[in-house]
């Protein structure tokens, strides 16, 4: 079959990189020809800055060398300006006439620098800052001359001018408004950044506009010259000299090609949420564009263009492209600097406002009906990812409010030396305590590899990809590396995976109006990309048909994890371990005569006392599950599940001298009435006698804790990763109560959850309020939701019973041999 | 010396003895073999050593050609062997056959 053709103008991040997100798709779709105007493979343009000053050299900055374009088989033709599209006969064609034919489009031609139209604008020595020819005759500008002026106090101008400080030249910013970079900071911010500036040696003059630049003998600039002040008289205009004028006053979408070809373009070309354009063989992504009003000068965006352009190439023809909210880090080492959304407010809305000017930091938080929707963050800029999360997220601070300005100080506190400052660490100190992943190796892997995403980091280096502690840290590390490049994924729209565009929540609420009953009817009716879904989806849609359909959905053995599939956990070298349940941590000689019984004849190495009051059998072999369960003869302590694991409990009031409440008889009946569940995660309880909280009740998914009065019901605490102190829920009378709001809890997490939510994520979530509302204010509510529980559970059959006595599963077990 | 031509394939299960989208641990002197049956009722067979950590890639959740090891998720093309990149590694394969519903390996070439 004839492969499609398509024609890429324009070799620049946004355009590759939908190319690269094209080729993951559908590798041998098309045959791809691409145009580039500058002589360099691709290349991060927004690195050109350390270049300029010398960190980094041209080849660091290479995204995709020409080896890339070859193993891909993609024709490229660099040094070739593309001038003339032929829409009907649908060719391009270049300046040295060099011709292609397309099928498909893509135009990613991105911006041109804005060039001020004073006299003079056209002397030697007169450069925009943009790509790396411009970047060199500033490296080389800065070797011969000495007074460099830049035109334009924004974020490429404050760059362009530290780079040339960097390198020697004596630098003066002019800018037209009051003060620096006033389109991401306020006047405050503005004024701190221009300190720091200039005690680096930058001058500054503004507000100032340019009159002209004035010529010297061979025709290079020799001064700039100024319009006087408003107010003072005519020709009273002051004059500084300059050998070099850099002119970063902004960038415009180039459009001239398409504008040429009849493509309907307004100060970029439009296109729709699909990334086409008026002619709907033409696609166009990056800075040339303008979606829905917006033109993006930021790589951020560009790459969600590119995601969607390419899923519609590939013929996928799912995602739409909605708009970015962006956020800008000024990129001059050892200043750091983070602005994002509204960050100026006004009379609808609240600012917080932290000030501490002889330590230079700075930060402004902008609040809107309870959401943060701006913020300007000077000297300190750690938080900026999460401040940036929330942002995007929408979701409500009212619960933070009073400690959101100090930041997101937890980063989880194990494996990582209590450390949550990515920039004070050493690039040798160890970021992911359960891969071995040191800061360097992350910092290395972001720039050699070209990684601008989280799941980028997380499949090159492993950090944050196992327990995901440290994932902040990470985040902070890829922000600071890749600058304005990095975008956090939003939590609130975030694909379930890969298969799909569709978020947990979506996909449980198809499962639920469609009565959808099993993993192919799911895949079939929300189209998933892959035939049969991947390792992360299958087990999610599987508690989420067994959640919301108890008794009719096809539980599938396959698409569980081993352990849940085998009813034990497996370990490092392929045994399993075997925790029977003992109902609330008590035991009996009885029990524990078989325990040691069946250690000593199926040769159990070891024998442990579980942190939750239970004992572990570790190293049974596979194939003598079956037959240790049915020696033990006691019921699957579900240690291995994503399900109610332990309730543990303390002696309480039947011996213990200060008990008050029979928490021991308490924790055994809620294990009883919710044994054999299955949830979105693990699930531990506890039930203590007396506030002395013996049985740990303040850090267990539900804790219960017995007073006078009659008992406290704790939620959302968690003792692992990060320990999370559990937060008061309710205090009620009697224990049928306790049941009750306990059950309506654990269901509502059990229905809303995401699949591997503990319940403090999925509390931080929705907010504590909402669950209240939903047990506490509700009260039909609550007891419909504890009647779902107990008619998911009803009739659910001790698994190893059936596996031991009745044969269930038993391939599962068996070996095969030749 | 002439050489055998006959390949050498054993039986080693009915396919209805593999659980599509799963496999069986095949004992063998060659050490544990993984046959994989996934939803085509393609089989593949694959030394059950995980490249990562030697974790039982026959426990792990298989999908299309691939198999995800239950240790820590390193995910092993099915027909190559192959650790899907970025990650890198492989594992043995072993020829294995379907025929008349009947799955057979070869354990040594002849």
């Amino acid at each position: 079959m004839r492969k499609m053709k398509l024609v890429m103008v324009g070799n620049g991040m946004a355009g590759v990189r939908t190319l690269e997100e094209l080729l993951k798709l559908a590798p041998d779709l098309y045959d791809i020809t691409v145009f580039g105007a500058e002589p360099h493979p691709n290349y991060n343009r927004i690195l050109l800055s350390p270049v300029l000053s010398g960190e980094q050299t041209v080849n660091d900055i290479i995204l995709n060398d020409l080896d890339w374009y070859r193993a891909h088989g993609i024709r490229l033709h660099l040094n070739k300006k593309v001038t003339r599209i032929d829409r009907v006969r649908r060719r391009v064609y270049a300046e040295d006439g060099t011709e292609a034919e397309y099928d498909r489009l893509l135009l990613a031609t991105g911006s041109n620098p804005v060039i001020l139209p004073v006299p003079g604008k056209e002397l030697k020595g007169v450069i925009t800052y943009r790509d790396i020819a411009d970047t060199d005759a500033m490296i080389e500008a800065a070797a011969k001359f000495r007074h460099a002026v830049v035109i334009g106090g924004g974020l490429l101008g404050l760059e362009a001018a530290n780079g040339l400080r960097v390198r020697g030249m004596e630098v003066t910013v002019v800018h037209l408004m009051p003060w620096l970079m006033e389109r991401q900071l306020d006047e405050t911010a503005g004024r701190l950044l221009q300190q720091s500036l200039e005690k680096r040696g930058l001058k500054f003059l503004l507000p100032k506009e340019t009159e002209c630049l004035v010529g010297g003998a061979v025709g290079r600039v020799k001064a700039v010259r100024f319009k006087p002040a408003p107010g003072s008289a005519p020709g009273e205009g002051t004059e500084i000299p300059a050998d070099l004028v850099v002119m970063a006053v902004g960038i415009r979408p180039n459009t001239e090609l398409a504008e040429s070809a009849g493509l309907h373009c307004n100060r970029g070309i439009v296109v729709n949420d699909t990334m086409q354009t008026f002619d709907p063989r033409i696609y166009a992504v990056g800075e040339c564009v303008r979606h829905r009003g917006v033109a993006y000068g930021l790589v951020a965006p560009l790459f969600e263009m590119g995601k969607v352009c390419a899923n519609h190439l590939a013929h996928m023809g799912i995602g739409r492209y909605a708009g970015s909210v962006t956020s800008t880090k000024l990129k001059v080492t050892g200043i750091d600097l983070f602005s994002a959304g509204d960050f100026q407010g006004g009379n609808d809305s609240e600012e917080i406002v932290l000030k501490d000017a002889s330590s230079g930091v700075y930060k402004k938080l902008v609040i809107r009906d309870n959401k943060l929707v701006g913020g300007v963050l000077y000297g300190d800029t750690v938080d900026g990812a999460w401040y940036f999360q929330l942002l995007k997220d929408g979701q409500s601070v009212a619960d933070l409010r009073d400690h959101l300005m100090f930041g997101q100080t937890h980063l989880g506190n194990t494996g990582h030396a209590g450390q949550n400052k990515a920039a004070a660490m050493t690039d040798a100190m160890e970021v992911c305590g359960c891969n071995g992943v040191c800061k360097g190796t992350i910092v290395k892997a972001i720039k050699e590899k070209g990684l601008f995403t989280l799941d980028d980091v997380r499949k090159h280096t492993k950090a944050s990809s196992s327990c995901g502690s440290c994932t902040g840290l990470v985040e902070q590390i890829l922000a600071s590396t890749v600058g304005g490049a990095y975008a956090p994924q939003s939590n609130t729209a975030k694909p379930l995976c890969g298969c799909t565009e569709l978020t947990h929540e979506e996909v449980r609420k198809a499962i639920r109006e469609e009565k959808l009953l099993s993993i192919p009817e799911v895949m079939e009716f929300l189209n998933w990309r892959t035939p049969n879904g991947c390792a992360t989806c299958r087990p999610a849609l599987n508690y989420y048909l067994v959640c919301a359909w108890p008794h009719e959905a096809k539980d599938d053995p396959q698409s569980r994890f081993i352990n849940e599939r085998a009813h034990a956990n497996i370990q490092k070298d392929g045994t399993y371990s075997v925790i029977p349940r003992m109902y609330g941590g008590v035991t009996n000689p009885d029990q524990l005569r078989r325990i040691a019984d069946v250690a000593d004849k199926y040769r159990i190495p070891t024998v442990k006392v579980t942190g939750g009051q239970r004992i572990d059998l570790l190293g049974v072999k596979k194939e003598d599950l079956p037959r240790v369960w049915a020696d033990l003869a006691m019921p699957s302590g579900y240690a291995y599940g994503k399900a109610l694991r332990t309730v543990k409990t303390c002696v309480g009031s039947e011996w213990c001298r200060f008990g008050v409440q029979d928490s021991t008889n308490m924790g055994i009946e809620l294990e009883k009435a919710f044994d054999r569940m299955w949830a979105p995660h693990k699930v531990k309880m506890a039930v203590s006698g007396c506030p002395r909280n013996c049985a740990e009740s303040g850090i267990k998914d539900v804790g219960v804790i017995g007073v006078d009065s009659g008992w406290e019901i704790y939620v959302a605490g968690n003792g692992g990763i990060k320990t999370e102190v559990a937060q008061f829920l309710a205090k009620v009378k009697t224990r049928e109560e306790v049941l009750e709001y306990c059950g309506a809890f654990i269901q509502i997490y059990r229905e809303e959850a995401r699949y591997l939510d503990r319940t403090v994520h999925w509390v931080n979530r929705v907010g504590l309020d909402y669950v209240k509302k939903r047990i506490l204010d509700d009260h039909e509510g609550r007891k419909a939701l504890y009647e779902r529980l107990l008619y998911a559970l009803q009739g659910e059959k001790d698994p190893w019973q059936e596996r031991a006595a009745k044969g269930v599963a038993r391939h599962e077990f068996e070996s095969l041999s030749v | 010396m002439t050489r055998v031509e006959t390949e050498m394939w054993v039986r080693v299960a009915a396919l209805e003895e593999i659980p599509r989208l799963g496999a069986r641990v095949v004992k063998s002197p060659l050490g544990d073999i993984a046959v994989f049956r996934n939803n085509q009722d393609e089989v593949f067979a694959l030394r059950d050593k995980c490249p990562h950590k030697g974790g039982p890639l026959s426990q792990g959740i298989v999908f299309e050609r691939k198999v995800t090891c239950p240790l820590h998720g390193w995910t092993t093309h099915l027909d190559s062997g192959q650790a899907v990149a970025p990650d890198e590694g492989c594992t043995a394969t072993f020829p294995v056959k379907v025929e008349g519903g009947e799955v057979y390996l070869q354990l040594e070439r002849p």
